[in-house]
């Protein structure tokens, strides 16, 4: 349970709001102030201290406001042999007028969009800020892709976030699918911070039958950066929901991502890289539901820590007792790099059916002594080949990202740190 | 189908073995908890001063602390001051030899199958004996105290090895670790001592065997195992209670000591009542068990097989703080009707090139609920610590549970820690395969289950497997359908 000055840090902020949302804003403010921040006694919480965080670093806690982006900043900010339509944000907050190539792309901002039912997808009663967003959140998008729709293209969520010290972001995300239409989201943020700020994030997408919908995700946002981010999606029958998340760096970043199979053959999947140094933090939370039988989900993370950083892995697959026929796997890695760097994971499996195949595997280690003798053998000296096999550890990851430009983005990232840094 | 189903409702209505009660007169404490009945059972043993103390002191910390809620079993709230904390089966005067124990207590023993008669030699195991408080009988000490191992209900090591028991009683399990082993502390009424000299290998199989017996009576008892540098021994205890409606606690505290390059095996048959097929009863098993590889290449293996209890809480572990030392878990946990069962272990390490190995087999049946959970911790100086950790749980009938919480923590770069965990019925493959050579379903689920939980039985001292292996086999053949 937290003391009355954990919340008093937000108080100020339940009460400015737009209108429209009243229901669910109030929902999310008794949701809040029921639960709390979180404090290390909380087992969700264990690893990550975020409310001393918090604390420490918010000295006067207020909203951050929109600012103007130019066209050059957002185009140097996209990535290379990109073509898909961009979506431009500041703090959260649309611009609409900086926003390429949308096309026929249906969307507005969320507080235009008032009818939505926000919070009934990631509900505030499962966390804290979860519920803090839904009492409080600024602006965000709502994004609607009609039935039958395939997007060849990726769509680019573009975030600029400057905040002052203290300022807190809170923007959220509803996404929607029509049936049978194929879609790929990509979520990329250019921090221009030069203080501690808060960024507390919500995206709920709402996938159609037999939908296919992919988010890929990179966090890079250097050491001022706390972050905590809910995103939850439902999956109806026969539809297909793939998360590849990228971290790079932050001060202290909070994950939780959740999926709910609802529809028989659905399939969840999630894919996820940390690659740490410096005194980052970085803690990934996955929850797969299966509700309902013949669903599967698959699962692999792999982190590289270097330096001082900490990466928390939790993984939990939740079989309820009607999902027979469940396929569900998850694997997590981890290689250790240096002498101050700490893994703390947790791969949980809850099985309440008993017709399911369900593994986990976790492993924390080293490069193999051996591939690295073969490789100097052949002449590859010390540091390369540490670096082509660390590459090799994370590139399994990379695999998974469909699109072609963007994985090579990726590559690129990757193979920069690996080569830099370790 | 219709076999199947017919061979599991046999089954599960099936009786608990052991679920007779005998009545004798026997001392006891008055209802409640409080100070004085922590004097009175102190009086009662006629203790040291130093060890009221010490229980008193385990009181106050108690009662400053509260029931963990944190494990994955739901029961209602014990009473802990309805309980009895003392009851002794009345014996006129301390017996010397097995000759003068009431021939009643011996039969409660022998109906159990235990064998207090030194007569029997060729069994080769020496086996102390705790009815409700206190401990009844301790076989073979003559031929054990030649060697100098001290082998003892805890109260007679209290009185006559003080120093020993001062000296190491609380060191692994301190009275501050978790509320019930604070409450043990407190109260705990018996238990077994044992003591293994420097360079001493003990040469036969050492057992300690608990019964409960007398009704709302709670059994605290506390094992003490000390084995000095180059020692070794191999510990079994078994456990039973009397069929009731009510359930009772049992609130264990087991502390192992392990020296220079000494070696500690600790093997566990837990059978206490389950309650009956519709969770009415069972004991709850709140245990805490600890060992300590304070010594450089010290090893201390433990094997459990858990059959019973309503509701199991219990987690062996190893504190492994010397360099170069080895802690091992083999477990088999099998539920059936509601019970509940939340056990695994924890692999500290904290000197350099230790290793570790869990290998945990859970088998859940009927409506109940089995869960693994466990911790890996790495220290900063661990260097080269070494874990490998299995869970594999297999389901039977769809209303059962089985969960796996691992939690593994590293704080050290050349740590290579594996965990794998798997989840599945029993295949209709297998059962298939096994059908065609002619072998009926029943025994190919016997069979696989058998050779499920083998890598953990063959753990087992060889008296103690064949009983693992019948129990196995009442508990789950033909629960598969």
């Amino acid at each position: 349970m937290s003391t009355l000055t954990k919340q008093n840090l937000f108080e100020g902020f339940l009460e400015t709001s737009f209108a429209g949302f009243e229901s669910a804003r109030e929902e999310g403010k008794t949701s809040f102030l029921n639960q709390g921040l979180p404090t290390l006694k909380s087992e969700e919480y264990k690893f990550t201290a975020i409310t001393k965080k918090l604390e420490q670093s918010l000295q006067n806690v207020g909203a951050a406001k929109s600012f103007e982006v130019s066209e050059a900043e957002v185009k140097a900010a996209i990535p290379a042999g990109y073509e898909g339509a961009v979506l431009v944000f500041t703090n959260g907050f649309l611009q609409k007028e900086r926003c390429l190539k949308v096309g026929s792309l249906e969307f507005s901002p969320l507080s235009e969009k008032t009818e939505t039912p926000i919070g009934s997808i990631a509900k505030a009663a499962k966390d804290p800020f979860a519920a803090l967003n839904q009492a409080s959140f600024q602006d965000g998008i709502f994004i609607q892709i009609p039935k039958k729709a395939v997007i060849d293209e990726p769509i680019l969520l573009l975030s600029f976030n400057k905040a002052n010290e203290g300022q807190v972001i809170q923007p959220r995300t509803w996404i929607e699918v029509g049936d049978f239409s194929e879609v790929t989201f990509i979520t990329l943020n250019v921090n221009l911070s030069e203080a501690p700020f808060f960024v507390n994030k919500v995206v709920e997408i709402k996938g159609g039958l037999n939908s296919q919908i992919r988010y890929y995700r990179i966090q890079n946002d250097g050491k001022f950066a706390i972050e905590v981010s809910n995103i939850e999606t439902n999956l109806l029958k026969d539809s297909r929901f793939t998360s590849v998340n990228i971290s790079l760096s932050g001060e202290m970043v909070r994950n939780n991502l959740s999926l709910n199979l609802l529809g028989s053959n659905s399939e969840g999947n999630m894919y996820g890289i940390y690659l740490l140094n410096g005194k980052s933090h970085v803690d990934n939370h996955t929850n797969v539901d299966h509700t309902i039988p013949h669903a599967e989900s698959n699962e692999l993370y792999k982190g590289i820590l270097a330096d001082q950083s900490r990466g928390v892995f939790n993984g939990k697959i939740f079989v309820r007792q009607d999902a027979q026929k469940t396929n569900a796997f998850q694997q997590n890695n981890n290689i250790l790099l240096s002498e101050n760097a700490i893994v703390n994971t947790k791969p949980q499996l809850e099985i309440w059916a008993d017709d399911v195949k369900c593994s986990h595997g976790c492993t924390t280690g080293q490069l193999d002594e051996e591939a690295l003798f073969y490789l100097q053998a052949r002449g590859i000296d010390k540091t390369q080949a540490k670096g082509l096999l660390l590459f090799a550890f994370a590139g399994e990851v990379l695999e998974h990202i469909k699109n072609d430009s963007f994985r090579e983005y990726c590559t690129q990232l990757v193979q920069e740190r690996l080569g830099s840094k370790f | 189908m219709s076999k199947d189903n017919q061979i599991l409702e046999e089954l599960t209505s099936k009786e608990y073995e052991h679920g007779w009660s005998v009545n004798f007169e026997a001392d006891e404490a008055p209802i409640g908890l409080n100070e004085e009945i922590i004097r009175w059972i102190s009086a009662k043993k006629e203790e040291p001063e130093w060890l009221l103390e010490w229980r008193l002191k385990a009181f106050k910390t108690w009662q400053s602390m509260t029931e963990p809620t944190w494990a994955n079993v739901t029961y209602p709230k014990i009473d802990l001051q309805s309980l009895r904390y003392y009851s002794a089966p009345k014996q006129n005067n301390k017996p010397k030899s097995l000759d003068e124990v009431d021939p009643e207590l011996l039969q409660i023993y022998e109906r159990l199958g235990i064998n207090l008669n030194e007569q029997k030699k060729l069994q080769g195991i020496a086996v102390d004996a705790v009815l409700d408080s206190v401990s009844v009988a301790t076989t073979f000490k003559g031929t054990l105290s030649k060697l100098g191992i001290v082998f003892c209900s805890f109260s007679e090591a209290v009185k006559e090895h003080p120093e020993l028991v001062k000296k190491y009683l609380g060191s692994v399990v301190p009275m501050t670790d978790n509320y019930y082993a604070a409450l043990n502390s407190a109260v705990f009424s018996d238990g077994s001592f044992c003591y293994i000299p420097k360079g001493v290998r003990c040469p036969m199989e050492l057992s300690t065997y608990f019964r409960i017996n007398a009704a709302n009576t709670g059994q605290f008892e506390r094992t003490l195992i000390v084995a000095e540098d180059e020692a070794y021994v191999s510990y079994l205890e078994g456990c039973t209670a009397p069929q009731r409606d009510e359930n009772q606690l049992h609130a264990a505290v087991v502390e192992i000591y392990a020296a220079k390059n000494a070696e500690v095996k600790y093997s566990t048959v837990q059978n206490w009542f389950p309650g009956d097929k519709n969770g009415k009863g069972g004991i709850y098993n709140f245990v805490t068990k600890r060992g300590i590889c304070a010594g450089d290449h010290s090893k201390i293996s433990w094997t459990q097989v858990e059959t019973g209890s309503a509701v199991t809480w219990k987690y062996p572990s190893c504190i492994l703080k010397g360099d170069h030392s080895i802690g091992e878990f083999y477990s088999v946990a099998v539920t059936n009707n509601y019970q509940q069962a939340d056990t695994g272990t924890k692999m500290i390490h904290i000197g350099k090139n230790t290793k570790s190995r869990i290998v945990s087999k859970g088998i859940s049946a009927g409506k109940s609920q089995n869960s693994y959970r466990g911790q890996v911790q790495v220290m900063k100086r661990a260097d080269n610590a070494r874990n490998f950790s299995q869970c594999d749980s297999l389901l039977m009938g769809d209303r059962c549970g089985a969960h796996t919480f691992p939690y593994i923590d590293i704080n050290n770069s050349s740590a290579k820690v594996e965990h794998e965990a798997t989840t599945s019925k029993i295949g209709e493959d297998q059962l298939f395969y096994c059908n065609q050579r002619g072998i009926s379903t029943e025994d190919a689920v016997a069979l696989i289950v058998n050779g499920y939980a083998k890598e953990v039985l063959n753990q087992l001292p060889m008296e103690f497997a064949v009983e693992a292996q019948k129990l196995l086999a009442l508990t789950l053949e033909g629960s598969v359908g």
